[in-house]
C-alpha cells in the first residue's frame, strides 16, 4: 500500500547510514593504506625543492597536453564536461549544500536550478559519449576491465535518476527520489574499493609525481 | 434517520436558491476537473438525490478531522450539503451517547443495508483492544461489523488513511490503517491531518452524482485533489527554480517569501490540494503564511525526518555518523597499517641472499 513511501524512509534512513558508514569508514581505510605504507627514503642528495613543483604538477596534469587535444578530442572534451558537469550538479544544487550543511555544519551559496539543469544535462550527454567511445573503439575495448563498466554505471546512474527527479518525471515523487539516493548509496558503498577513489587520491598524486620530479629538477 | 425528502427539497427548505445551488454544482464539477457540460448532470443527479445514510466512526483520533469538516464556514453551500446528508452516527456530533447511540448505529445498518456510506477517522490498534474502545466495543470489531453493509468506506484523515500519528515508529498500538482491515469494499482515502473540508464535500458530491467512487491513485485518494503535488502548484515555485530560499523565519527572504525549502517544507514530496483550495474559505494555506509544508497527506509523514529539516537530509544523525565512520575508520586503518608493515617487516627479515655459490649449484 505504502511502499514508495516506505522505501523514501528507508533509503533516507536505514540504507543510508549502512552506504554513509561503509563510505567513510572504506575512504579513511585507504587513506590510512596509502600513507602508513609511505616510500622507501630517498638518500640522494636532492638538488630542488619539493613542494612547489608539485602544486605546479597538481595544476599543469589538470590542463591537457599540448597536441593532446588533436589527437584525442573525444576524451579530452567528454572528460572535463563530464566532470565540471558533474561538480556542479554535486556541489552547487540546493538540495544537496543543504545535506552538506547537516553533515559538517556549514554550507555555501548554490546556483539556481535551470543552471544546475544545463550542467548535469551535458553531463549525462558526455557520460553517454564515453559509453559509446568505450563501446565502439577496438582498443578502448581491449583496455575496458568490468571494473570501467561497474564504474560507469554507477557514476551514470546518480545522474539519470537526479534529472528524473529533479524533473518529477516518474510518479509519485517518493519513488523518484528515493531512487536516486539508492543510486548514490550504491555509489557510496564501491567507492573506497573501486578507482572511483581517485576523486580523492588524484591531487595526491599529481602532488607526488611533481615533488619527485623538482627533488631531481625534472621536468614532471 | 434517513428521510424521504430529496436533497434539492431540503436544500429550498432552507432557503438556498436554485442560483445557490447550481453555483455550486459548477464549482464542484471544476473542482473535480470535470467538463462544464457536466454540470447539468449534477445538478440533476443531486437534485434528485435521496439524503444518503452515513455512519462516522472515530477510532484512535484526535476529533481534528471532525473539528476541520465542522469549520467550513457556514452558510456555504458545502456545509449545507454536509448538513443535509444523513449523519446517523456520529459520537462526537451527535447527542445519544452509550447504548443508545449504538442503537443509532445499528438501527442505519440495518436499515440501509448495502447503501450506507462509512466515514472513518483515526487508526485501528491491533495490539491490545483495550487501547480504544467505544461502548465496550473494539475498534477492530466495531469496523469489521459496520464495513459489512456498507456502500463504500471513506477513510477521512492520515490515521484512518494510512495509521497516522499512532502508527508513528514504534507504534505502541500496533495501529493500522482501514484499507490494512477492510479488502472487500470500495475505500476511499481522504489523507491529511486533517483533510480539507471541501475535499470531503467534493468526494460526497461525486459519490452521490455518479453513485461511484471517483478515480483513485494508487494510495487511494481521489486524483482530482491528490493529482499534483503542493510544490508543482506552490504560488513560491519560481523562487526555487531562481535558488532565493529563506534560509530563518525572520529573515529578508522569508519577508520576501522565497521558498520554504531549506526551512523544512516537504511539499516537493506531498500530494494534496492546499496550494489550489487553501483553508478557511480560500484565506490562505500552510505555505502562504509562511511555514513550510509538513506532507502531512502522506504515509508515514511522521517518521520522514525533522519538520525543519530539508527534503533532502537523511532522518538519522548523519554528523554523528560521519563522525562515528571517521573514529572506526582511523581504527581499522591503524590495524590495517600495522598489519602491512607487519607483512613488510618480515618480508625484509625473511629476504634471503643469494651468493654467487648458491647460483653455480646444481640442484
Amino acid at each position: 500500500m505504502s511502499e514508495p513511501m516506505d522505501f523514501l524512509l528507508w533509503v533516507r534512513g536505514p540504507a543510508f547510514d549502512v552506504a554513509a558508514l561503509i563510505f567513510v569508514i572504506g575512504v579513511v581505510v585507504r587513506f590510512f593504506e596509502i600513507f602508513s605504507l609511505g616510500r622507501k627514503a630517498n638518500f640522494s642528495e636532492p638538488r630542488g625543492t619539493e613542494f612547489g613543483p608539485g602544486m605546479k604538477s597538481v595544476l599543469t596534469r589538470s590542463l591537457p597536453e599540448p597536441g593532446m587535444f588533436k589527437r584525442q578530442p573525444l576524451t579530452i572534451l567528454v572528460g572535463y564536461v563530464f566532470h565540471i558537469g558533474l561538480l556542479i550538479s554535486l556541489i552547487l544544487f540546493v538540495p544537496h549544500i543543504e545535506l552538506f550543511r547537516e553533515t559538517f555544519g556549514f554550507g555555501w551559496p548554490g546556483l539556481p536550478n535551470p543552471l544546475v539543469d544545463a550542467a548535469a544535462v551535458l553531463s549525462i550527454v558526455a557520460l553517454l559519449a564515453a559509453l559509446w567511445h568505450r563501446i565502439s573503439s577496438p582498443v578502448m575495448r581491449i583496455l575496458t576491465t568490468n571494473e570501467d563498466w561497474l564504474v560507469w554505471a554507477l557514476t551514470f546512474l546518480p545522474m539519470l535518476t537526479g534529472y528524473i527527479a529533479y524533473h518529477r518525471m516518474i510518479d509519485p515523487y517518493p519513488l523518484a527520489l528515493g531512487l536516486h539516493i539508492l543510486s548514490i548509496e550504491a555509489l557510496m558503498i564501491f567507492f573506497p574499493f573501486t578507482k572511483l577513489m581517485h576523486a580523492f587520491t588524484l591531487f595526491i598524486a599529481r602532488w607526488y609525481n611533481g615533488a619527485m620530479s623538482g627533488r631531481r629538477v625534472v621536468e614532471s | 434517520m434517513a428521510d424521504t425528502k430529496t436533497l434539492g427539497e431540503s436544500l429550498r427548505l432552507h432557503g438556498v436558491s436554485r442560483r445557490g445551488f447550481l453555483k455550486f454544482c459548477t464549482a464542484t464539477a471544476s473542482m473535480m476537473a470535470l467538463p462544464p457540460t457536466m454540470v447539468p448532470a449534477i445538478a440533476a443527479a443531486l437534485e434528485k438525490a435521496k439524503r444518503p445514510s452515513v455512519i462516522w466512526l472515530s477510532f484512535q483520533e484526535c476529533t481534528g478531522c471532525t473539528e476541520s469538516l465542522t469549520r467550513s464556514h457556514a452558510p456555504t453551500v458545502e456545509n449545507l450539503i454536509f448538513d443535509h446528508i444523513s449523519l446517523d452516527y456520529h459520537h462526537t456530533l451527535q447527542v445519544a451517547a452509550g447504548d443508545a447511540a449504538e442503537a443509532a448505529r445499528e438501527e442505519a445498518m440495518h436499515e440501509n443495508e448495502g447503501e450506507y456510506l462509512l466515514v472513518v477517522d483515526g487508526s485501528i490498534p491491533e495490539g491490545n483492544a483495550g487501547y480504544s474502545t467505544i461502548a465496550g466495543i473494539s475498534n477492530l470489531q466495531m469496523l469489521e461489523e459496520s464495513a459489512k453493509g456498507a456502500a463504500a468506506i471513506i477513510a477521512v484523515g492520515t490515521c484512518a488513511a494510512f495509521g497516522g500519528l499512532h502508527k508513528a515508529e514504534p507504534n505502541p498500538t500496533g495501529a493500522v490503517a482501514v484499507s490494512d482491515i477492510i479488502k472487500d469494499k470500495p475505500i476511499i482515502n481522504v489523507s491529511g491531518c486533517p483533510p480539507i473540508p471541501v475535499v470531503i464535500t467534493g468526494v460526497l458530491a461525486h459519490f452521490l452524482t455518479f453513485g461511484t467512487i471517483p478515480e483513485l491513485d494508487e494510495y487511494g485518494r481521489p486524483m482530482v485533489f491528490y493529482g499534483q503535488s503542493i510544490h508543482d502548484r506552490c504560488y513560491r515555485r519560481p523562487f526555487y527554480d531562481k535558488g532565493l530560499f529563506a534560509e530563518t523565519f525572520d529573515d529578508e527572504g522569508a519577508k520576501k517569501g522565497w521558498c520554504l525549502y531549506k526551512l523544512g517544507c516537504k511539499g516537493p514530496m506531498t500530494y494534496n490540494a492546499c496550494a489550489t483550495a487553501k483553508w478557511n474559505q480560500g484565506a490562505s494555506w500552510p505555505v502562504e503564511s509562511g511555514h513550510g509544508c509538513l506532507g502531512c497527506s502522506e504515509p508515514d509523514f511522521w517518521d520522514a525526518g525533522g519538520f525543519y529539516n530539508a527534503l533532502s537530509i537523511p532522518t538519522s544523525d548523519v554528523s554523528k555518523l560521519v563522525t562515528v565512520g571517521v573514529a572506526a575508520g582511523v581504527a581499522l586503518g591503524a590495524a590495517t597499517a600495522g598489519l602491512n608493515h607487519k607483512t613488510k617487516s618480515n618480508a625484509a627479515k625473511n629476504h634471503g641472499t643469494v651468493t654467487v655459490d648458491d647460483l653455480e649449484k646444481t640442484s
